[in-house]
């Protein structure tokens, strides 16, 4: 497994939660369009997607349902929960704060190194 | 899904997480081959992108958070399969344990039911009893005082922060159909049963118009009695029973275990119809009063307002309130000194279950390191230590719960022919069963004796020299067990010793007890409480004949020696104590020296073989007319005249009442254990003076003839003569009862009752601990012993004699024993402090006790390790060093 950024702590959980919101998706989808959204800078083992997909789940951010896909087949199919859309929305907004900040402080140490 | 779905639809989740992780898979080898990769290493690829199903599911199923559960499961299941597989240490374990667990629960139920139950009232912490108080009276002497009966009416009508309600304690004679009977009679003010919100088995309670003077008559029986002179028979209420000759009509019955001052009164009747003299006076204090805090009042609002009130009657009543205060204090059972004895036996009780627990501890630690291996493997697979601790504590638990439920088990057995062993009776007795408590109480001792005996084998689950032990079979590393288990045999033998060097201390104290001179000669003489026909009473010239006439009668019959009347006799069955002063010029009430007073007839002295040291006892020429006189025992006269003769001196006693309080001491006697062969060397008033009920005014009759016993001696044993005294004495109205029948032979050996209960206790407590221990010392040294058989082989292979390798073993087991005979010798003395302070009569503890008992858990113990030693020396070195 080699990553090719490591994933700050928390944020996985903010990105399945961001993906599962964009409409029912099942696990191997997820891991997909994980990898391409974020162009391969942050790679998520797979491995740790779904032992964070069942923790969400347990914790009734996201539902999950079994329905067939386009090929056919039958497959556990995530969704989001009213409890998960909220707790998006707080994470999101708590994220662009923080990164908002995290930003200012890194201008103004270059401003002070002139 | 919630928790619990989780938790019960396992299987089906198994399934899906299977599909999820198969799906997944497939989906990524079939892009794979689309992209022209072939078969086989699509699916290869997937599988190293995904990072091998198994972890990934391991990991999804912590996430579930129902795993510990799961786990518990394993534990739970693997642990009752070693037991299984292991019958006979599972059954040494579980016994063990049970036996401990139940001998503490037993002791545990009985305290639990004796001193922590609450009283059997709806809201108990409400009630309150009262008490007078005043500077003159010695509480620590005599206990707490009552209450003048109209200062408690002041109280009750003046007190709005409590209801109170009053009772006083009296006796009388049941006649009319059926066998005369003397009875427990309670007088009880009106609002008793309301106060203590106690309803009525039948009928109705008193209602206040007929708690006053000139109300008609009435009267509520106690349920035992209305089952005994009734049969329970309904018709009861509204029937009229004779009670002292005046007739009373039954209005209700009290409730089942109904009890006032822990005994269940016979009958109750009104306490504003008595018309006593000592009742108006605010001079005399009988009556005893509880309370109810009325609702969002409390304890300090009432107290304050009782202070109040106490104020008040002071400067009313100045000749008898002067100095005189009421205190509330929250009700409690009267279970007068037993709480002591319980603890002490609770305490013992717990040693022998720290015994047995170190016993488990030592038979597991054996056990675990022979499954060192077992665990090595598990460590190695990948368990960590915290999840080896777990699974070795579950099944210590699963052996403590299980010795837990064969302990309650013989509890529930055991518990009721215990409480009938106890001597004596044992206050609140009704209360004593298996509650939630006691329930509780096992649950936690169990819990907690798993934990203690498990911690020891679970801490040494193996993490460190893995590759060691897995290579060695557990040979070389058992030098740290080898220290553990030698504390737990010391600490064995020193938990033995204290239990053996008490009961020697006990044994000791009984067999000097036992040889004291209780300062009368006790063989022969029957005492038995008298009540005179109520007609008699009455009057006290025809009282007066009346006791004549019972002593002429009783002399008449064959067998019968002597006889005498006596308010109270010896071996404590009851007391008057008051004090006394050489002259007239007296210091205050309160620091006189206090006497025992006992008014009796003149045979008295034959009748108990006391002692006449000098001068005279009484004689038929004491009598109304005559000087005052009385007669003291040797220990007053050694307090008051010292080396001076007493004979012809006066003592003056401020309140008996007569003959100006002052009194001409015509004789010295010698000194009669009045507490008891244990209690009376420590009794704070020892001092004794006699004084002739004929010189007794008038006034005194009626009171003291309702207190009177007789007492007998026989030249037959004693107990044959009580049918004819019975017939000769029963009066001309067939209405005399004797009552309390006993020996003074029974008397003085229950006397020693509880000293000889403690020793039989402590004696079958040392016992179990001696085996216990000696089981434990032969358990350790076999295991020890059956580690070092390659070492032993080779030692005689090398031409070791069988008898060095025995002195090997046993120089081993010695060093463990004197170790233990040490601690526990410290914890005895400890111990033996301790009993001094609980028991009464107790010996200090003497060196011979140490002599007599140690050797003893020596011996044993050493024959324990001699077993494993003889053993050991019969070896075969061929064999031994074949061993792995």
């Amino acid at each position: 497994m080699q990553l090719k950024s490591d994933l700050p702590q928390g944020t996985l959980d903010l990105l399945l939660l961001k993906v599962v919101a964009l409409g029912p998706v099942h696990g191997y989808a997820i891991a997909q369009r994980l990898e391409q959204v974020s162009r391969h800078v942050v790679q998520v083992p797979q491995g740790s997607l779904y032992p964070a997909l069942h923790r969400l789940e347990n914790r009734g951010l996201l539902a999950a349902d079994w329905k067939e896909t386009e090929t056919g087949r039958e497959a556990k199919f995530y969704r989001l929960t009213g409890k998960g859309r909220a707790q998006l929305e707080t994470e999101a907004a708590s994220w662009e704060r923080l990164t908002e900040a995290v930003a200012l402080i890194l201008k103004l140490s270059e401003g002070g190194a002139e | 899904m919630n928790w619990w779905q989780r938790l019960l639809g396992r299987g089906k989740m198994e399934e899906q997480l299977d599909k999820e992780m198969r799906f997944h898979l497939e989906q990524h080898a079939n892009e794979l081959m689309a992209s022209g990769v072939s078969a086989a290493e699509a699916r290869r690829r997937a599988r190293m992108a995904l990072g091998g199903p198994e972890q990934v599911k391991e990991e999804c199923r912590d996430a579930r958070g129902t795993r510990w559960v799961e786990d518990f499961w394993q534990d739970l299941r693997y642990a009752m399969r070693m037991l299984r597989q292991r019958p006979g240490f599972a059954a040494v374990a579980i016994l063990t344990l049970a036996l401990g667990v139940g001998a503490s629960t037993v002791m545990f139920t009985v305290v639990n039911g004796v001193l922590l139950r609450p009283l059997p009232y709806p809201e108990p912490d409400r009630l309150v009893a009262v008490h007078g108080h005043s500077d003159n009276w010695k509480a620590e002497l005599f206990g707490e005082q009552n209450v003048a009966y109209p200062d408690f009416l002041d109280c009750q009508r003046e007190s709005h922060s409590l209801m109170l309600a009053g009772s006083l304690f009296n006796g009388g004679t049941i006649s009319g159909s059926g066998v005369p009977e003397y009875v427990d009679l309670q007088q009880i003010t009106s609002n008793l049963f309301s106060v203590l919100r106690v309803n009525l088995a039948q009928g109705r309670a008193f209602l206040p118009e007929e708690d006053r003077t000139g109300a008609a008559p009435v009267m509520i029986l106690g349920y035992s009695f209305w089952q005994r002179r009734f049969a329970g028979r309904l018709d009861a209420v509204g029937a009229s029973l004779s009670l002292d000759d005046k007739r009373y009509t039954v209005v209700g019955i009290a409730p089942s275990g109904f009890r006032l001052r822990d005994s269940e009164p016979d009958v109750m009747t009104p306490l504003g119809q008595d018309t006593a003299k000592f009742l108006q006076s605010r001079g005399s204090h009988p009556i005893g009063v509880v309370a109810r805090l009325q609702p969002s009042t409390t304890l300090a609002e009432a107290q304050a307002e009782l202070n109040l009130i106490g104020r008040h009657l002071a400067e009313q009543y100045k000749d008898t309130n002067a100095d005189r205060t009421f205190v509330a204090r929250p009700l409690r059972p009267d279970v007068g000194r037993i709480g002591s004895t319980l603890w002490l036996l609770l305490g013992a009780v717990g040693l022998v279950l720290l015994i047995a627990c170190t016993n488990v501890a030592s038979l597991l630690l054996a056990r675990a390191i022979s499954r060192e291996r077992e665990l090595a493997m598990r460590v190695a697979l990948g368990a960590s230590r915290g999840r080896l601790v777990r699974q070795c504590l579950t099944e210590s638990t699963v052996l403590g719960i299980s010795g837990g439920v064969f302990g309650v088990g013989l509890a529930a057995f055991g518990i009721r022919p215990f409480v009938a062993l106890w001597p004596g009776a044992l206050p609140r007795v009704e209360e004593v069963q298996l509650d939630w408590r006691v329930l509780l109480f096992v649950l936690i001792v169990s819990l907690l004796s798993g934990f203690l005996f498990g911690l020891a084998p679970a801490l040494r689950a193996p993490v460190q020299k893995l590759e060691q032990v897995l290579r060695g079979g557990g040979r070389g590393v058992a030098g740290s067990s080898r220290r553990l288990h030698s504390c737990f045999v010391v600490s064995e033998l020193a938990l033995a010793v204290v239990l053996l060097v008490s009961a020697g201390l006990l044994g000791r104290t009984l067999l000097h007890l036992s040889s004291l001179n209780p300062g009368i000669n006790i063989r022969n003489v029957l005492v038995a409480r008298m009540a005179l026909s109520p007609a008699t009473l009455a009057d006290p010239a025809k009282t007066r004949t009346a006791w004549k006439e019972v002593l002429e009668r009783a002399r008449r019959i064959p067998g019968v020696q002597s006889i005498a009347t006596v308010d109270t006799f010896p071996m404590r069955e009851g007391d008057n104590e008051q004090g006394y002063w050489t002259s007239a010029d007296m210091p205050p009430t309160n620091e006189l020296p206090f006497a025992l007073l006992t008014s009796v007839s003149a045979d008295y002295l034959k009748v108990m073989g006391i002692p006449l040291r000098r001068g005279r006892f009484f004689d038929d020429h004491d009598s109304l007319d005559t000087t005052p006189v009385i007669v003291i025992d040797e220990v007053l006269a050694q307090n008051a005249f010292g080396k001076q003769d007493p004979i012809g001196k006066r003592l003056w006693i401020p309140e008996m009442g007569y003959g100006s309080n002052m009194f001409e001491i015509v004789g010295i006697v010698g000194h009669v254990r009045h507490w008891g062969l244990a209690g009376d060397d420590q009794a704070k008033i020892r001092a004794q003076i006699y004084y002739p009920f004929s010189q007794l005014p008038d006034s005194f009759m009626h009171r003291w003839s309702q207190l009177m016993s007789i007492a007998v001696r026989t030249e037959i044993p004693p107990l044959g003569e009580v049918a004819s005294l019975r017939s000769e004495l029963k009066g001309s109205a067939g209405d005399q009862v004797l009552y309390e029948v006993r020996t003074m032979e029974q008397l003085v050996k229950d006397s020693l009752a509880l000293q000889r209960f403690l020793l039989l206790l402590f004696g079958i407590f040392a016992g179990l601990a001696l085996v216990l221990a000696c089981i434990g010392i032969y358990g350790v040294l076999a295991y020890l012993t059956g580690q070092r058989v390659p070492e032993i082989g080779i030692r005689m292979a090398l031409g070791a004699r069988p008898n060095s390798v025995i002195w090997l073993v046993l120089r081993q087991s010695l060093g463990m024993i004197l170790a233990g005979v040490a601690v526990g010798t410290a914890a005895a003395l400890a111990a033996g402090h301790v009993l001094h302070q609980l028991v009464e009569g107790m010996q200090p503890t003497a060196p011979s006790t140490f002599l007599l008992t140690i050797p003893v858990l020596t011996a044993a113990a050493l024959f324990a390790s001699f077993l494993p030693a003889r053993r050991a020396s019969r070896v075969d070195p061929v064999i031994a060093l074949r061993q792995d």
